[in-house]
């Protein structure tokens, strides 16, 4: 078998696919296997081809995409822990014509940051928040997190979530549905590649509502996985993910055009 | 001249705000500042500049929106008391650690705790010694009138932009409440959105046309990197310390005695030391205008004239005493006085301190 030389073929008619240069070169952070790096890939291929590169601002938040401003290469804000949609409405209020998105985790968003998130998406904010959930604190070391399952264990959770003590996995997402300003509210996943063309496509109407002035914010959770923190390999982990995750956080639009999806 | 109003400090500073061409200002209402959110809402001042004015859902958050806010290089403010300050700590570090020039104000009332809403300057310590984590300083200014809480919001964002540091206004309850005739400073323009690009370009609001990106963070996990922030932080309040220090004297020249005091206490202190000369007393005034960064050399020049004593009059058990004492460091005697818990001394009670601390004792 005569051998190959891979500068034979990198040529452009064998290209079938190409990281967007809003896309750092820096190695993400995140483990082999987690959801992030898609989910910024998305955002980030959205932003490239609604050609609004100039005129888009990120917030960062806290938790393990705390550095989700070395990825994406716009410009972009980090947040105190939570604080990310009083960030948000900050620029938005001040720069109305411009694309300002958060990006943030089930603790940043839906436990320390809960005031916040409530209070930008009642008041019909004009931006995008994408909210990654993976039912666990993966920075810190896995601890529980708001989202975390009944009877998941984490490591302060080490005998499972039991409710009496430590109450129920919240279902923020469908909570911000029922307020007036959200406009759009959607729950996706990255782990397929066919729910990866339905993650960009939500993600790519979130960002179309912001640009063309739709009353209220756009709101996209994202259910992924933790393998680390879940302590499972990555397929494990997005098997576990289908069989325990999307049961309770179930996939698919809950709120399009102002009006709740009757289900 | 100036438009002539008889205002309320906190109305006078809200005027001032929409007249120094400020972008945004975000807050919660909170006794005793509550009149500048009222009176920027019935101003209507997107209607006079543009500028934006929005009830935030907690101090949390309006000192979060300021962060973003004043990380695009827009002009924001926000303005509370006491225990709002105290809630805002967390995102007033970050703004520090982020470089982000802001205005803050605080119209002090009385602590610790909810406290009451009668005036105190009880954060002295909270406003120039950290009040937040980590090593930074805010450039703190102290108006003793209502003219001062319109003219120093103005100053506050000319010092905040030229250091890319945030700026408190430190005021408390009785300056904020009190009615005095204020001379209103022209209508300065706002800056257009492309004077903002070109002017700042830290600021992220939307990359570059050269494809340059900003990022405004207060992170560096490496510690060397956040150390070589540290210092970089460090050599700038340096600079602001060599540079930014006001303050007033009154009736220094040939006295043998200074009172040392900010704000209300300063107002109450000068008719001390008349009612002092009256009886024979060479008192004189040292009012910091900035108490960070703080008359340190002026106290230290007043030592090496001869002063007998310092007395430091402020409605606390005692905070601004500790740098005044800095700055004598033991050469003479230094005491304070100061009602506490929001109730105001007497002009009679301080010249009663000065004779009996410093005079006296």
């Amino acid at each position: 078998m005569a051998e190959i030389n891979i500068q034979d073929i990198i040529k452009p008619e064998n290209l079938v696919y190409k990281k967007t240069r809003l896309m750092t070169d820096k190695t993400l952070s995140y483990c082999p296997g987690c959801g992030h790096g898609t989910a910024h890939r998305l955002i980030m291929e959205v932003i490239e081809e609604m050609g609004k590169e100039h005129d888009t601002i990120g917030v960062a938040p806290v938790g393990c995409s705390v550095l989700a401003y070395e990825f994406m290469n716009i410009d972009m804000q980090e947040a105190a822990h939570g604080r990310a949609p009083a960030l948000a409405t900050g620029i938005k209020r001040l720069w109305p014509d411009k694309v300002v998105f958060t990006y943030q985790g089930d603790g940043d968003l839906a436990a320390i940051g809960t005031g916040e998130t409530i209070h930008a998406c009642n008041r019909g904010e004009n931006i995008v928040i994408v909210f990654i959930n993976n039912g666990i604190y993966g920075m810190t070391g896995g601890q529980m997190a708001p989202t975390t399952l009944v009877g998941m264990k984490t490591s302060t959770t080490p005998y499972g979530r039991d409710v009496a003590q430590m109450g129920n996995p919240l279902k923020i997402t469908e909570l911000v549905a029922q307020l007036p300003g959200t406009y759009y509210v959607t729950r996706q996943a990255v782990h397929t590649p066919a729910a990866v063309r339905k993650a960009k496509r939500a993600i790519r109407k979130a960002f179309e509502n912001q640009v063309n002035k739709k009353p209220g914010l756009s709101f996209v959770e994202v259910v992924s996985n933790c393998n680390s923190g879940w302590k499972m390999t990555p397929v494990d982990a997005n098997n576990w993910m289908e069989e325990n995750m999307f049961p309770f956080y179930n996939l698919g639009d809950i709120k399009v055009d102002g009006k709740l999806i009757e289900k | 001249m100036g438009e002539l109003r008889l205002m309320k400090g906190n109305e006078a500073l809200a005027e001032a705000a929409i007249r120094a061409g400020v972008d945004g200002y975000f807050g919660y209402p909170i006794t005793p500042q509550s009149e500048v959110i009222e009176y920027l809402t019935a101003e209507k001042p997107y209607e006079r500049t543009g500028m934006v004015v929005l009830q935030a859902e907690s101090e949390v958050a309006s000192i979060n929106m300021l962060y973003g806010a004043g990380a695009t290089g827009k002009k924001a403010m926000t303005s509370s008391s006491s225990p709002g300050i105290s809630l805002m700590q967390e995102g007033i570090s970050y703004i520090a650690g982020a470089e982000i020039p802001v205005v803050l104000v605080n119209v002090v009332r009385g602590g610790p705790g909810l406290g009451d809403i009668q005036p105190s300057q009880s954060d002295y310590f909270q406003t120039t010694k950290g009040g937040g984590h980590g090593d930074y300083r805010l450039i703190a200014l102290a108006p003793s009138s209502v003219q001062e809480m319109s003219d120093f919001v103005p100053l506050a964002f000319e010092l905040a932009f030229k250091y890319r540091n945030p700026a408190i206004i430190v005021s408390d309850g009785a300056i904020g409440q009190m009615m005095e005739k204020v001379e209103l400073f022209e209508q300065m323009p706002r800056m257009t959105d492309e004077e903002i690009r070109a002017k700042y370009k830290w600021a992220t609001n939307g990359k570059l046309e050269d494809g340059t990106r900003r990022i405004i963070t207060s992170l560096d996990l490496d510690p060397y990197k956040l150390e070589e922030h540290n210092l970089k932080l460090q050599k700038k309040y340096k600079e602001i310390e060599e540079n930014e220090v006001r303050y007033e004297k009154i009736m220094c020249d040939d006295a043998e005695y200074i009172i040392v005091a900010y704000g209300l206490s300063a107002r109450i202190s000068q008719k001390a030391i008349q009612l002092l000369r009256e009886k024979g007393i060479k008192a004189g005034l040292l009012r910091p205008i900035t108490l960070w960064p703080f008359p340190t050399k002026q106290i230290k020049e007043l030592v090496d004239s001869g002063i007998k004593g310092f007395l430091s009059v402020e409605m606390s058990a005692g905070q601004m005493v500790e740098d005044v004492k800095l700055a004598v460091n033991g050469k003479v005697k230094v005491e304070h006085f100061g009602r506490l818990g929001g109730v105001v001394h007497s002009p009679e009670e301080v010249v009663e301190a000065l004779e009996q601390k410093i005079i006296g004792g």
